[in-house]
C-alpha cells in the first residue's frame, strides 16, 4: 500500500528558500503571492493491506527520521 | 588519553582531526561507523564532512548509523563526545544537544576564518583554556543555528551555550555572525556538559605557517584537562 506524507517547516522556522523562490516568482510575474514555503514529499509503499496499519508505520517513520520535530511538522496526506 | 575519531560515509575532516589530535599526544584510532562497538576511549569525534551525502537532512542519515548507538550510550555515561561541523549535525540529529542546523541566512556556503567567544570555561573542553576569544575556521551550507523558545531558555538557564560568534575583540554583534545563527551561537553543550557540538574547525588551525594557532591552545588545554 502506498501512503504519502508531506514534510513542512513550522510556523516560525525561516525559510530562505522559499523566500528566494517567492522573489523568482514575483519577478517571473506571479504577483499575487503572499509567501511561498517549502517542504519535502514522500511516497512510500508500505508491505501492508491494512490502511491504518500502513499510516501508523509511516507516521512512526516520520516521527523518528523523516522529519526533524523541532522545525518541521508533518502529514500523512493520502493512501491508495 | 585515547581518541576515536568515527568515519561516515562522506566524511572528509576525519584524517585532519587524527592528526590534530595525535600531534598533540592523543591515541587515536579511526572507527567505522558501520562497527558495533566504540574501543576504550576518553573522547569520541564525530568530524566533519557530508555524511550521507546530507541527503534528507544534515546529519540524519549518519545519526542512526550502528555506532550511534555506542556513542550515545558513552555520552550518557558521561563520555566526552565532541562533534565539529557535520559532526554538530550529527549530534542535534541524535537529540543529544538541543536545537537543530539550518541553512545558512544567505544561502552561501560559507568558507572563512572566524572569532569565538567562550561563553563557560566549567568544562572538560574549555577549562584552563588562557584565551576567551579564539579564531577558528568556518566551511558550511547549514550551520544556522536554531532552536525553539523554550530550549533557548533551558540552554541559557543551564548555561549551554558553549561559543558565540564575535569580532577579534569580542563583540557578539549581528554583523559578526555569518549564518543567521540565533543569539550568534557557534556550539552548544549537552545539560551535563560532556558533549560539545559546534561549526568551527579548531583542527584546522593546528599549524603556525599556515593557519593560526588557536586550534593548537584548544587541543592542548584539552588534553591536559583528561590527562
Amino acid at each position: 500500500m502506498k501512503v504519502s506524507a508531506v514534510i513542512t517547516l513550522k510556523k516560525d522556522v525561516l525559510d530562505p528558500q522559499g523566500k528566494v523562490i517567492h522573489q523568482a516568482l514575483d519577478g517571473m510575474g506571479f504577483k499575487n503571492i503572499s509567501e511561498v514555503r517549502q517542504g519535502k514529499y514522500f511516497e512510500i509503499d508500505v508491505n501492508e493491506n491494512d490502511p491504518s496499519k500502513a499510516k501508523a508505520v509511516v507516521e512512526d517513520m516520520c516521527k523518528k527520521l523523516l522529519a526533524n520535530l523541532v522545525i518541521e511538522n508533518f502529514k500523512i496526506i493520502e493512501t491508495q | 588519553m585515547k581518541s576515536s575519531v568515527i568515519t561516515f560515509p562522506g566524511s572528509n575532516c576525519d584524517r585532519d582531526m587524527d592528526v590534530a589530535l595525535k600531534k598533540f599526544g592523543f591515541k587515536n584510532k579511526m572507527v567505522w561507523h558501520d562497527d558495533n562497538e566504540l574501543p576504550k576511549s576518553d573522547l569520541v569525534v564525530l568530524p566533519g564532512g557530508f555524511s550521507y551525502g546530507d541527503y534528507l537532512r544534515c546529519g540524519s542519515m549518519a545519526s542512526k548509523s550502528k555506532i550511534m548507538q555506542s556513542v550515545i550510550n558513552f555520552a550518557k555515561s558521561g563520555g566526552l563526545v565532541m562533534g565539529i561541523c557535520n559532526g554538530f549535525q550529527i549530534l542535534v540529529e541524535t537529540g543529544l544537544v538541543p536545537g537543530v542546523l539550518l541553512r545558512n541566512k544567505y544561502l552561501e556556503f560559507i568558507c572563512k576564518n572566524v572569532f569565538v567567544k567562550l561563553d563557560n570555561k566549567e568544562n572538560a573542553y574549555f577549562k584552563n583554556l588562557n584565551k576567551d576569544i579564539l579564531e577558528f575556521h568556518i566551511a558550511h551550507n547549514e550551520g544556522n543555528y536554531f532552536c525553539t523558545k523554550d530550549q533557548l531558555k533551558e540552554i541559557k538557564d543551564n548555561n549551554q551555550i558553549a561559543i558565540y560568534y564575535c569580532n577579534s575583540e569580542g563583540k557578539i554583534e549581528d554583523q559578526y555572525n555569518p549564518n543567521g545563527s540565533i543569539k550568534n551561537i557557534a556550539g552548544i553543550f549537552n545539560k551535563e556538559k560532556n558533549v560539545l557540538g559546534m561549526m568551527p574547525h579548531p583542527e584546522r588551525m593546528i599549524d603556525e605557517s599556515l593557519s593560526g594557532e588557536d586550534g593548537s591552545l584548544f587541543f592542548k588545554n584539552l588534553l591536559n584537562n583528561i590527562k
